[in-house]
């Protein structure tokens, strides 16, 4: 009501009327705050409060099994931490994993959605089958991929065994141990890119293409030229939500290694977990949640930064 | 009258949805928020029981349901290892933990600490018949903290041999009556691996290498405390590896599977699949899967772990389930009793639960005639009495980061990984880094 009655009236008043008021908010603030509480209450008890509250035990010697904050410990957790072999090979695990997995869940889910688009008939069959294993619970395809690798019985080792491969240990060999992994997460959550990516390719004028083939160019020129770059922004989604996603990964290493062999495979995550429910000692393993806290933030920091310039370029 | 709207139509049904929501999950919302338990006449038993042993807890587990009918008893099976004993704990210390739990014996001193579990009064016991005279005395008296009754021990599971017996008369390993014949040297044990690999065409043995950290530890304690090598002390404050003994120990498990007579990569599962394929005559777990294989119909049978190096002390590695009462927020006489039926139940079904392999406890039973004439299980129940538990520590028991750390080590070696002196010095940096760090508890 209030619109289009002070835009008849500014046009009635002619051109000399002031420019139009912004439509302030005061009538809806309240509601705004209404729908907003809920959810805030909930964040605020939930999330805020207890990552303060971990941030606070970590300069305490907290116990799983007394109660209170325990002895005041300062910078104690975190000198032993930084100090800890333990840490750095968990990070530098967690690091590896991400390497391993980021590249190849965005190049072949690309690949794969370049395919799907370009599918005639049952395309749908193609979306379906390719984002399925992402519905899965983590538990369900780590249980599944425990089988396909078991030494000796495993689906794998028979399959390849037929065509004259000797499979190496999967899951047992400290060096097969996070590739194993990685190619189970890239089995798991490649549906997710891949229907960024179909998404994203569905929005890219198709005269560009037809432009470009009366002036010549080769299909492989005009992924490089067109396809690719139209898809700058998914791409950059796609690769800061892998690399923070992959950062925090736990369910494939808890379940299907342990950490093992030989903690070869224990994530930051785990030996959060290793710290501060196995040993009791939730101080410390708030330490070191604050550390990687903090390496997570300084990657979310380069997505920012990579973000507004998009932001500016378009 | 205004007509109905629809907004008034969506308001009046939301509404409605959320009474009937409300009233439904009223009852357990209010017990969620609340400590304290749902109805009268219940009783929460907790246990970590999978596989085998599992089958048989469930059996128990029915008789007792059959036999009172007036309480509803709700039994929850968890994880083994850490998942059991971090939900143990957390459920304990948020005011609402299960009346009745299992516990290994190597981690109810850390509980005890921890102030989680309820003393056991010898009067409440003896209103049940459950006395001191009645329970083995190795496993009473190891359970006891200041003199004070904290667990009710079930049993002793030690870990053991498990033999084809076909396989072993065609490798002509057993004597006239049947039996195998003694393993008691490294050689004699060797030398019967070969001669089952030579009828399987495979392996001599096998144990569980892969994504277990507990069944390398067991292999390995054993051995090495037959020669008699401590590895804590003091509480779990001291580091006390005999470097000799262990790379004694490491340098024959290494042997066993680069000299083929073992598979050097199988877990769990496929330990079990390859014993019950035939594909080794011999195998090496605890007694606990004596179910699995008497399902397959397997000719088996089991016997001590061979005493390869103790000579006249027989030392093999073990540890004790027990019953325990966690703390619990109320005092609740009825509850209390409950529990204690519930405890005296599983223990006059000993004959069950020694049918699933362990060696029971309960002396009643275990001198029975009964429990003698139970073969393969009466066969090993010695080991009960040469029973070495893991050392004391607030980061040792069954499932902990003690066997975590020791039990990779040992991995790597079996696994061929690594060489006994650097998975030795590996293993000695980790324990004495977790026994110099200050105990949480």
């Amino acid at each position: 009501m209030s619109t289009t009655d002070a835009a008849v009236r500014r046009h009635r008043a002619g051109a000399a009327a002031p420019p139009p008021k912004p439509i302030h908010a005061e009538h809806h603030a309240l509601p705004a705050a209404g729908f907003l509480a809920p959810f805030l209450l909930l964040y605020l008890l939930f999330i805020i409060g207890p990552a303060l509250y971990g941030l606070l035990m970590s300069f305490f010697d907290t116990s799983l099994v007394r109660p209170g904050l325990g002895s005041f410990a300062g910078f104690g957790n975190y000198a032993e931490a930084l100090q800890s072999s333990d840490f750095w090979s968990s990070l530098w695990h967690t690091v590896w994993f991400t390497i391993l997995t980021t590249p190849p869940l965005i190049v072949v889910a690309f690949g794969l959605a370049l395919l799907a688009d370009r599918v005639r008939y049952g395309r749908w069959f193609f979306r379906l089958a390719f984002f399925a294993p992402y519905i899965l619970p983590s538990a369900v395809v780590a249980l599944i991929w425990i089988f396909i690798y078991t030494p000796g019985l495993g689906l794998l080792e028979t399959a390849l065994g037929k065509i004259g491969i000797t499979s190496p240990n999967w899951l047992g060999d400290p060096n097969w141990a996070m590739p194993s992994l990685a190619i189970t997460t890239l089995w798991w959550t490649l549906g997710f890119n891949f229907v960024l990516y179909l998404a994203g390719l569905q929005e890219i004028p198709r005269d560009l293409y037809e432009a470009s083939s009366m002036d010549g160019a080769t299909p492989l020129q005009q992924i490089r030229r067109i396809t690719i770059p139209m898809l700058g922004r998914t791409t950059t989604l796609v690769a800061v939500l892998q690399v923070i996603a992959s950062l925090k990964v736990f369910d494939q290493m808890y379940i299907m290694t342990s950490g093992g062999p030989n903690f070869a495979t224990r994530s930051i995550l785990e030996l959060v977990y290793d710290e501060g429910f196995t040993n009791f000692r939730t101080g410390y393993a708030a330490a070191l949640s604050m550390l990687f806290f903090i390496v997570v933030l300084a990657v979310s920091a380069v997505w920012f930064a990579l973000v507004r310039r998009q932001e500016k370029e378009v | 009258m205004t007509p109905l709207s629809r907004r008034t139509l969506l308001r009046g049904a939301l509404g409605a949805v959320a009474g009937v929501g409300l009233a439904g999950c009223s009852a357990p919302v209010i017990s969620g928020l609340s400590t304290g338990h749902e109805k009268a006449g219940s009783l929460d038993y907790w246990n970590l029981f999978g596989g085998g042993d599992g089958v048989r807890m469930t059996q128990m587990l029915d008789t007792f349901r059959a036999a009172n009918p007036q309480i509803s008893l709700s039994a929850v099976t968890l994880a083994w290892g850490n998942p059991y004993y971090t939900k143990l704990s957390l459920a304990t210390l948020g005011d609402k933990p299960p009346d009745v739990a299992i516990s290994h014996l190597t981690r109810m001193k850390t509980l005890v600490a921890s102030n989680l579990l309820e003393e056991l009064h010898l009067d409440d016991l003896a209103r049940y018949g459950i006395t001191p005279d009645k329970l083995s005395s190795t496993a009473w008296q190891a359970g006891l903290v200041d003199g004070k009754a904290y667990a009710i021990p079930l049993d002793t599971h030690p870990f053991v041999m498990f033999y084809n017996t076909d396989i072993c008369q065609k490798a002509g390993l057993l004597d006239t009556a049947g039996q195998l014949i003694a393993l008691d040297s490294p050689e004699k044990f060797t030398d019967a691996m070969q001669k089952a690999k030579a009828v399987t065409n495979a392996y001599g043995g096998v144990v569980s290498i892969n994504g277990d950290t507990a069944t390398p530890w067991r292999i390995f304690q054993s051995l090495y405390s037959q020669l008699g090598g401590q590895t804590l002390a003091d509480d779990g404050t001291k580091v006390v590896i005999d470097d000799a003994k262990a790379t004694q120990v490491l340098t024959f498990l290494q042997s066993l599977t680069s000299g083929g007579l073992f598979p050097a990569d199988i877990d769990y599962q496929g330990a079990i699949a390859t014993f019950a394929n035939g594909q080794a005559g011999f195998y090496f777990q605890g007694e606990w899967e004596i179910s699995t294989y008497q399902t397959a119909k397997l000719p088996f049978s089991m016997t001590l772990f061979p005493n390869l190096y103790g000579g006249s002390t027989y030392a093999v590695q073990a540890d004790s389930h027990t019953l325990v009462i966690p703390k619990q927020p109320n005092d609740d006489a009825a509850r209390l009793d409950r529990s204690l039926l519930l405890i005296k139940s599983m223990l006059d079904q000993s004959k069950t639960w020694a049918e699933g392999g362990h060696v029971p406890t309960w002396l009643p039973f275990r001198d029975s005639a009964e429990y003698k004439a139970l073969t393969p299980q009466s066969n090993y129940a010695a080991a009960a009495d040469g029973a070495v538990y893991d050392p004391p520590g607030w980061y040792s028991g069954s499932g902990s980061n003690f066997e975590i750390v020791t039990g990779s080590a040992i991995a790597t070696v079996l696994g061929a990984q690594q060489s006994p002196a650097d998975a030795l010095a590996q293993m000695r940096d980790q324990l004495t880094h977790l026994s110099t760090t200050a105990s949480p508890i």
